[in-house]
């Protein structure tokens, strides 16, 4: 490995961090296109900055561009308040209409702003090693390597500080006032953050990545687990694992970096969204089939249970009166049976003293609208599941 | 001016241009109308980007650069992106905006991995790929436009045929479908024309800035009326009438590419509309709310007034005017306009309840007892 | 009870939102022309029955018949009053083109509301004292002119039996007396409704029969035989009079 290639990792890597936290907050609070919006509506901050500052990297114009996405946020606020449109239609208008300025001030200044929309939008990691900072003569590195450093540093001091605070208006704004913590400011703490760790970020990897770097590991990693700690570490994982992967898949098929590590983060998700234990696609699948044969097997214990005449227990009652297909009816009964539940006799069907004793239980959970009750109880009851 | 309208009955090329920006902007104002009313506003940027990939994919299978094939591909991956969307928020518990934000991001990085992997080969006859990104209505041709009227056609014609249909399946679903009409099919035809309009939208503003053509013609035209239809056609014709303009001011400039200028277009048609629309309008709204508030005003130092001149058997006793300075709401200002309603004389220093007034006051009184 | 004179007729249905169970294994039969209040607290899947009956939500066991034969053969001879909640509305449309849908499902597909139409809407709108109200934008309506908009959609349909969730919740005294007076014309022509019903106060003022519900279905018949402190308890648990002084 060259050098540039490691630092192009590094890189790659330290702005998949700095993305991923604040993410998985946006991802918890139902904002994750707002990561959407802020990424296009700071192109006009950007153009702007530049004309102030002539350097992509100066902080000036990383605050002033993040200055851009805060205004956009509360641009958007305010258009949902006055309740002209619904919800989502405010970040729709917001942020196309910013973008469009940007580009007609790159376009109207196309001598003075070497600027290039494809590069806002779609970044170049490619080149980040070539931007130096150099201090006092010496070379000190890639200067998108140490703006992002600096973002991430602050980023993690952030949120170990404020932790608890964040934590807590995520998950109980109403808890977060009586404890005397201001929604407010986290809301728009977290929008600073998200907004400066696009500017940073953009650069590098352009407009559209960072929106993948920031939901795409949450998301993932939210389908994986509900504890906020793990979740946290768990994005930040996939973002770094894509970051480098998708380096190597781009080299290899000399594409886009940005677009490789998008696709990496894609796959990633999509393998979870299959193959994750509880929440992922087959196991809800799986779980619902069972679930649905296993409601079915109570509804029918039930019904046996509350009907003492033979009529109604007879097996060919199942289909005309319950409504079930041939097939299912069969399952449920198969099931009964295997488990002991019940016993057939002349096609008559009955509750064993195990299925009584299974019916009344589960009963008294659903009356008393403890429904959460009655899977742990399958597990006393059930040798086979459906 | 008197200039661009001769060169646009000359100019064969900015004719097709203009007319193709036209078109795509009615289509997209029309069938944008259905994505607002169901709260989807945001799948029309999702689908938009979610299209990136079937682009490249159907020119790296067919080697084709006509934009039908090209065209087709984006439909497809655009309806994948939008059913997998679905997927996301039905069977998982992660919400609309994540899986929005998701599958915009993905299907984008992908396209653009293909795009430079595209780019980097040998046979690369790719130019014009790219103008999918930010779209290039210079590169419309006439085959371009036919096929862009010939959707609007068909769409226009589905629109009025299941007008009804729509309508109330728009508006509250669950009932639709105890009238005993397949929600699912209504909602599948609505959902593959948006995405349709999107699709092909796409050569001419790109994918970034699909969302808002779609959106901004029906944010505005929602301001004017109350009306279904009407807001569907007024969607349509603001459309147009920013494809038109809009290609009309980035034609008379250098470098100004027709899509953002189409954008800040039907973005200033939002804006008017949000503020000066007569009956929804930022404007007339804070108007209203002063003059609630004078009236207000008003009312109570009318009341003060019932207070005082209750006490006397002739309610028209003339007071000084200096006593009501212990009341509040009391200005030189209110008491001129109290006069103008006729509600009160004034005589130099002195007011008067007429009885116009004072029977005013009582009805107030009446109705706050109630 | 002979199946013809059943306007509804359920036999042990189950319904489950996501696997966990909303209604079990119920059985109810409404005989015709009676006007019965479903009531029992939050949660007891009230909305859920009648969602279920008008084939909204897909129940996981059990028929249910409308006049002896599945809904989906009986469709015109019901309607159906949603929640007010349930729509959006700052929908761009009038009360009258609100009212007029009632008549859709008689037309079916494609076929456009003509003048017979939007005399039926008129004549509803009429009997819910909706009329000089007909153009107005309906976010512009009232809460109360609202909830009368739905019913007077629901008479448009022309039907049998009248299915509605909740049509007193948030209204005014002038809309209740309204919604009241509807019921009772309704009853007089014959009609059977369901109304799922919050204020256990007026049950016996507006209604003759009565189903309580809690899950499982507790009790139903007229309201003189069964609307008493028994089965309130039994639906309500013993904090019942609560409820019914709320």
């Amino acid at each position: 490995m060259s050098n540039p290639q490691i630092e192009i990792q590094l890189i790659a890597a330290i702005v998949a961090m700095a993305c991923a936290i604040p993410g998985v907050f946006l991802v918890l609070r139902k904002m994750a296109l707002i990561s959407d919006a802020i990424s296009h509506a700071i192109l006009p901050g950007i153009v702007i900055g530049f004309f102030i500052t002539q350097d992509l990297n100066s902080p000036l114009l990383i605050l002033l561009a993040a200055f851009t996405g805060v205004i956009t946020v509360v641009l958007v606020e305010f258009i949902q308040k006055t309740g002209l449109v619904k919800e989502d239609t405010a970040i729709g208008l917001v942020f196309p209409v910013l973008f469009s300025i940007g580009v007609i001030l790159i376009a109207k200044n196309a001598n003075d702003v070497h600027l290039d929309v494809d590069a806002v939008l779609l970044g170049e990691l490619a080149f980040a090693p070539f931007d130096r900072l150099m201090v006092g003569g010496s070379d000190w590195g890639p200067k998108s390597l140490w703006v992002m450093g600096s973002i991430l540093v602050i980023t993690v001091s952030l949120l170990l500080l404020f932790f608890k605070e964040l934590k807590v208006t995520t998950f109980d704004a109403g808890l977060s006032s009586v404890l005397g913590i201001s929604p407010v400011i986290m809301h728009y703490g977290l929008m600073s953050v998200s907004s400066i760790t696009v500017v940073g970020a953009f650069d590098a990897v352009g407009a559209i990545l960072v929106v993948a770097l920031m939901i795409a590991p949450a998301a993932t990693a939210y389908l994986l687990t509900e504890d906020l700690k793990k979740m946290i570490w768990l994005s930040v994982l996939f973002g770094v694992f894509s970051a480098i992967s998708g380096y190597w898949v781009a080299n290899i098929l000399d594409a886009s970096i940005s677009g490789s590590i998008a696709t990496t983060l894609g796959v990633i998700f999509l393998a979870v969204y299959l193959f994750a234990p509880k929440k992922g696609l087959i196991s809800v699948l799986y779980r619902q089939k069972q679930q649905r044969i296993e409601v079915s097997l109570i509804t029918f214990l039930l019904h046996l249970n509350r009907h003492e005449e033979e009529s109604e227990r007879h097996i060919n009652h199942l289909q005309e009166h319950i409504n079930w297909q041939a097939v299912r009816a069969r399952t449920v009964l198969d099931l009964a049976e295997k488990n002991n539940l019940i016993e057939i006799e002349n096609d008559v069907v009955s509750l064993t003293e195990k299925g009584l004793a299974f019916t009344e239980k589960s009963l008294e959970y659903i009356i008393n609208n403890k429904d959460e009750k009655i899977e742990p109880m399958k597990e006393d009851f059930f040798l086979f599941r459906g | 001016m008197q200039e661009y309208f001769n060169l646009l009955w000359t100019d064969y090329t900015l004719r097709t241009i203009t007319l193709g920006t036209a078109v795509l902007g009615a289509i997209c104002g029309m069938l944008g109308s259905f994505a607002v009313l169901r709260k989807e506003s945001l799948l029309g940027d999702a689908i938009s980007h979610a299209a990136l990939p079937g682009i490249a994919l159907a020119f790296l299978i067919t080697g084709a650069k006509d934009s039908g094939t090209l065209l087709l591909g984006a439909l497809v991956s655009g309806l994948i992106g939008t059913f997998w969307i679905r997927g996301i928020t039905s069977k998982t518990h992660l919400k609309s905006d994540t899986a929005l934000g998701l599958i915009l991001s993905i299907f984008f990085g992908f396209g653009m991995l293909l795009l430079t992997f595209i780019q980097k080969q040998p046979n690369a006859n790719q130019a014009g790929l790219d103008k999918y990104l930010f779209g290039q209505a210079a590169t419309l041709v006439e085959s371009d436009v036919k096929l862009m009227i010939i959707v609007i056609g068909i769409s226009l014609f589905v629109m009025l045929l299941f007008w009804k249909e729509f309508k109330i399946l728009l508006f509250d679903a669950d009932y639709t479908k105890t009238l005993g009409f397949n929600t699912k099919f209504i909602d599948v035809l609505i959902t593959f024309l948006i995405v349709l309009a999107i699709v092909l939208g796409l050569q001419t503003v790109g994918v970034v800035l699909m969302s808002a053509i779609l959106l901004a013609p029906a944010a505005a035209s929602r301001q004017w009326t109350n009306n279904l239809g009407t807001m569907v056609l007024l969607s349509a014709l603001i459309g147009a009438f920013s494809g038109v303009f809009g290609t009309a001011i980035s034609a008379s400039q250098n470098n100004l590419s027709t899509g953002p200028v189409i954008v800040l277009v039907a973005g200033a048609f939002v804006l008017f509309s949000f503020i000066f629309s007569p009956k929804r309008g930022l404007l007339f709204r804070e108007i209203r709310f002063r003059k609630n508030r004078t009236d207000l005003k008003l009312m109570k130092t009318l009341q003060f007034m019932y207070g005082i001149a209750q006490d006397h058997e002739n309610i028209s006793h003339p007071h000084a005017i200096r006593i009501l300075n212990n009341f509040q709401g009391y200005t030189r200002d209110s008491l001129k306009k109290l006069e103008h309603e006729g509600w009160i004389s004034i005589d130099g220093q002195q007011w008067a309840m007429t009885p116009k007034g004072y029977k005013q006051a009582q009805e107030m009184y009446n109705q706050q007892k109630k | 009870m002979e199946n013809q004179s059943l306007a509804v007729q359920i036999d042990d249905l189950t319904v489950a939102y996501n696997y966990k169970p909303v209604l079990w294994d119920i059985d109810l039969s409404v005989p015709e022309g009676v006007l019965m209040a479903i009531v029992g607290p939050n949660g007891a899947g009230k909305s859920t029955l009648i969602k279920a009956i008008l084939g909204i939500i897909k129940p996981i066991a059990g028929t249910i018949s409308i006049f002896g034969k599945p809904y989906a053969k009986q469709r015109k001879l019901v309607a159906y009053v949603p929640q007010k909640g349930s729509v959006d509305w700052d929908f761009p449309t009038t009360a009258l083109d609100v009212v007029m849908m009632g008549t859709y499902g008689s037309l079916g597909w494609i076929k456009r509301p003509g003048q017979k139409e939007k005399k039926i809407a008129l004549e509803s709108m009429e009997k819910v004292g909706m009329l000089p109200y007909k153009n107005r934008q309906i976010s512009q309506l009232s809460g109360g002119q609202q909830q009368r908009v739905f019913l007077a959609r629901a008479l448009a349909q022309d039907a049998s039996i009248y299915f509605m969730d909740e049509p007193f919740q948030g209204v005014d005294a002038t809309t209740e007396i309204a919604i009241i007076n509807i019921l009772k014309e309704l009853r007089k022509a014959g009609k059977t409704v369901v109304v799922v019903h919050h204020d256990l106060q007026t049950v016996p003022e507006y209604f003759d029969w009565v189903t309580f519900l809690n899950v499982k279905k507790i009790a139903t018949g007229p309201v003189k035989d069964i609307f008493n402190d028994d089965n309130l308890t039994k639906t309500y648990g013993i904090n019942y009079k609560v409820a019914v002084n709320k």
